[in-house]
């Protein structure tokens, strides 16, 4: 691709805890283009929302511990910037919506001032003016009667119409990269559909970027572009949307695509995937998934993983990624 | 609209305990055991002098009877007389009820002055030594009996380095001040701790919010986020605990008064009970329950100004 | 006849464990507890003058030896005073605070349960007692019986049951809702027996977190009113009494008001350190059933 905006060398994040370091983001390498959707999905504990908290430099540092070769954005590397300029970026260029919109709103502060206040302190504007960009955004976003509404408590609102005031908030600075952490999780499924809809209307009128994260595989084929599959702390495959659902080329993503339950399906048993996510604090040399892989074998869990790209453009860390393709078979039999 | 429905239903709320305290008051001469008159007079008088003051007073007619008279005399603003100063209670009451709440009010303030700050650094480093030695320190202050620190205070920057006056209010304003410092550090020795409790946990929660987490991720300084984001929290339950502490406040006060001799409702208290001046003692006691009262009333309003949430219920 | 090969596992003895699990705070200050109360105990056998004798060879004397505290206004050794003011003071501390917590939490936790017109009139009754400030109340009390420690602990039984009641009725009325209560429920148990032996040891846990606070407070008010001149009466060496005798020497023999106040400090910051510590170790415990 063209120069990406956001370029991730070997980003490793590690926290300090009372029984040893855990690792949550282990040698991470990703890059976005301008204006598309990168989806980042994984279970709890993959380490998909330390990955959006780092690139905002969100995480304190005792604990946290980052280390990276280079992250670079608009063409400044993000970990060499000092606290001001870090600030400058945020709310700004960068913007992040969190997972639950009933605790991402300060709960004694009106809607509109929490919406516009990112517009009075990174650029100076008054009240009225503030007050006035706040009624628009929410109108661009769907509150109805935003002029009335924009003096309102998070109490008076409904979760939906919470998170369509979060993502106004994020939208004020007019971002470059929008960090989509869970946007969805904590609403009800008809709802998702419509905050996932507004989403793509406004990266369609705004053209942004945007990097949304979830564990629900059907958000991430509606919406995203490309895709990284995270496993424990590292990307395990990553490649264009189509193609990694199609075929994925990692056991893994075999297995999350598995376990969707299909409407039309036969009776039978939700596919699961065995065993327990590895424990963070205890990494173990190989391939993080060997224990629960069904084709793993004792390379797997001796020889340490590394994203290869194939000559598609998928790129998987697989070591016997021509193992996946049988997968199928096998199950059927 | 909504205001005002909040604001009446706190109103009507605090009647019911109004009338409580009346009745309590009231009830509290009535169940002197023998005879109060007598008790108070250390038996110096003649029966039939005994029998014409019980007339006087009204006490040989029937309870209910008496009760509704106090209410009557209450709302006409009288509080009964007392009995060894031969003047009006509320006369007495209204002398005195300047320096007690100007006590008060210093008290709450330095104990605010204290306590914020200290707080904010506790919840900050949350688990250093730091911490700990605030939680030790508060400890230490609360454990204090408040007129065993009133008399070393005294006695160090009063008898030793003479420093600040011992004594008395003082006359005008700034002097006032400088009377009633040591006292309100004394009274805020054990408020204090208190305020501290509570706002560091505030605090904590607060911090550890995720909205404060979205503030960040706007790029807001630390200091903004502090000040307008984690402060305007943590105040809820700051004027909850105050609200709640003011009867330890005024248990404070009159110990307080008493060691400083600062002429206030509390000293006025503690003498009342040594010549067993009942009208005064029972006027006294209404006084402080209203007193405590309002002040509950008062802070139940002050929500509406900082969280609107509280009128949704 | 084959013995066993098999050795018996060692059990370690719970109560060692359970101390074990103790924090700093609880450590410290149940330590110094143990030796004030020690001290108090064998206040006879440790103090080493009589704490009423009087000697007008040694008045006003600073703390050295052998008066290790020094003396007051009339010769008496406060050291020994001291110590001997620990029974008084903590014998008053421990049953006005204990006592009112055992009626004023079954109070509570029947009220919690029920519900109905019992818990509106105790809610009015706690709701009339809290707008008092505790002390005046007192101080009408005694004004009313007289000074002395049997009226202090009736104006305290009186009165100091209100915040338990509170604490135990708000904890019940989260309790009934769980589940474990109306799995019994649908047992058949009688009412009583629900509340007393399932659901009382489950609502106690705010009480005695705050009982440890509340016997500092209420020696602070015992001492207090003998401050006052409302409580215990000279010549008994009620730590409170000797500050207030203590008073007037202030200058010449601050000793006199000093010691007196260290002990009631000492006492209130070991209670503290446990009720701190009894905090975080209850915060963890699990349902259990007595």
């Amino acid at each position: 691709m063209s120069e990406p905006l956001l370029a991730i060398e070997d980003l490793t994040v590690s926290f300090r805890t009372p029984r040893g370091p855990v690792l949550a983001n282990n040698h991470l390498s990703l890059a976005v283009g301008q204006g598309e959707t990168l989806g980042i999905v994984g279970e709890s504990g993959s380490g998909k929302s330390v990955l959006c908290r780092a690139i905002l430099r969100l995480l304190p540092s005792p604990p946290a511990d980052i280390t990276a070769r280079a992250m670079r954005f608009g063409g400044r590397d993000l970990l060499k910037l000092k606290p001001a300029e870090m600030r400058a970026i945020r709310g700004q260029d960068i913007a992040m919506v969190f997972q639950n919109p009933m605790t991402s709103l300060n709960p004694v502060w009106p809607i509109g001032d929490q919406v516009s206040e990112g517009l009075r302190i990174h650029r100076g504007i008054g009240r009225a003016a503030a007050r006035k960009a706040a009624v628009d955004i929410l109108k661009r976003v769907g509150i109805p009667s935003a002029e009335v509404r924009v003096d309102d408590y998070p109490y008076q609102w409904s979760g939906g119409m919470m998170q369509r005031a979060v993502i106004a908030m994020a939208m004020t600075g007019q971002p470059k990269l929008l960090l989509a952490d869970e946007p969805t999780t904590a609403l009800d499924v008809t709802i998702q559909d419509q905050i996932l809809s507004l989403l793509m209307e406004l990266q369609r009128e705004t053209g942004m970027a945007i990097i949304l994260v979830s564990h629900d595989m059907s958000v991430i084929s509606e919406t995203c572009d490309r895709v990284a599959v995270m496993y424990a702390g590292s990307i395990v495959e990553m490649g264009e949307a189509a193609t990694i659902f199609h075929a994925p080329k990692h056991p893994y993503t075999h297995a999350l695509l598995r376990s969707i339950p299909h409407l039309d399906a036969r009776e039978g048993r939700l596919a699961t995937i065995g065993g327990q996510p590895p424990d963070l604090s205890r990494p173990e040399p190989g391939c993080p998934f060997a224990p629960r892989c069904p084709v793993a074998s004792a390379e797997c869990r001796a020889l340490p993983i590394a994203l290869k790209t194939l000559p598609n453009g998928q790129a998987t860390a697989c070591h016997f990624p021509e193992r996946v393709a049988d997968l199928d078979r096998r199950l059927a039999s | 609209m909504q205001i005002l429905r909040y604001i009446v239903a706190r109103i009507v709320h605090a009647l019911p305990v109004l009338i409580g305290v009346t009745i309590v008051v009231f009830l509290s001469i009535h169940l002197v055991p023998g005879d109060p008159i007598r008790i108070m007079m250390h038996g110096r008088i003649e029966d039939s002098e005994v029998a014409k003051i019980y007339h006087d007073l009204g006490m040989d007619r029937p309870l209910l009877l008496q009760y509704v008279t106090f209410l009557k005399n209450i709302f006409a603003g009288d509080l009964g007389t007392s009995l060894i100063q031969k003047a009006p209670v509320a006369t007495l009451v209204v002398e005195k009820l300047w320096p007690t709440l100007m006590l008060l009010i210093f008290s709450t303030i330095l104990s605010v002055l204290i306590a914020v700050p200290l707080s904010l650094v506790a919840a900050f480093k949350r688990g250093s030594w730091i911490d700990t030695g605030i939680r030790l320190g508060s400890i230490f202050g609360f454990a204090m009996p408040s007129y065993w620190i009133g008399l070393l205070l005294m006695l160090f920057f009063g008898l030793l380095l003479g420093w600040l006056p011992i004594s008395g209010l003082g006359d005008g304003p700034v002097d006032m001040l400088r009377h009633l410092f040591m006292p309100s550090l004394t009274i805020a020795f054990f408020l204090g701790p208190i305020l501290l409790q509570s706002l560091r946990s505030a605090m904590l929660d607060v911090l550890t919010s995720e909205h404060v987490e979205v503030a960040r991720a706007k790029g807001l300084s630390e200091w903004r986020i502090l000040m307008k984001h984690v402060l305007r929290n943590a105040m809820i339950p700051v004027i909850t605990v105050l609200a709640v502490n003011i009867s330890w406040l005024l248990s404070g006060a009159v110990v307080v008064e008493y060691v400083f001799g600062l002429p206030g409702l509390g000293s006025l208290l503690v003498r009342s009970v040594g010549y067993r001046d009942y009208p005064l003692i029972q006027g006294l006691a209404f006084v402080f329950g209203v007193l405590v009262v309002i002040v509950n009333l008062l802070a139940d309003l002050s929500y509406m100004l900082i969280d609107r949430r509280v009128m949704k219920g | 006849m084959v013995a066993s090969t098999e050795a018996q596992p060692r059990r370690s003895n719970p109560i060692f464990r359970e101390i074990a699990s103790w924090s700093g705070s609880l450590r410290a200050g149940a330590f110094i507890m143990l030796v004030i109360v020690l001290a108090a105990i064998f206040a006879p056998l440790i103090a080493p003058f009589d704490p009423n004798e009087q000697d007008f060879n040694a008045i006003l004397m600073p703390p050295g030896w052998p008066h290790l505290f020094g003396t007051d206004s009339l010769g008496r050794d406060i050291f020994s005073r001291v110590l001997y003011g620990a029974r008084i003071d903590l014998v008053i501390g421990f049953f006005t605070t204990y006592v009112p917590m055992t009626y004023g939490v079954i109070l509570g936790a029947y009220a919690g349960y029920r519900g109905g017109w019992f818990d509106t009139v105790l809610m009015r009754i706690l709701d009339v007692a809290m707008a008092f400030p505790f002390l005046v109340l007192i101080i009408v009390i005694l004004a009313i019986l007289g000074p002395g420690v049997q009226n202090i602990y009736i104006s305290v039984f009186i009165l100091a049951w209100t915040m338990y009641a509170r604490l135990a009725r708000a904890e019940m009325m989260v309790e009934r809702t769980k589940d474990y209560v109306t799995a019994v429920k649908i047992l058949g148990f009688p009412q009583r027996r629900i509340i007393f032996r399932h659901g009382l040891p489950n609502v106690i846990n705010s009480s005695i977190v705050f009982s440890a606070s509340d016997f500092v407070l209420n020696i602070l008010l015992v001492s207090g009113l003998s401050f006052l001149g409302l409580g215990i009466q000279p010549p008994e060496p009620e730590w409170g009494a000797m500050i207030a005798e203590g008073r007037d020497f202030i200058r010449q023999a601050w000793w006199m008001a000093t010691m007196p106040g260290l002990a009631i400090l000492a006492t209130g910051v070991a209670l503290a350190l446990i009720g701190d510590g009894l905090a975080q170790r209850l915060g963890e415990r699990h349902h259990t059933t007595v």
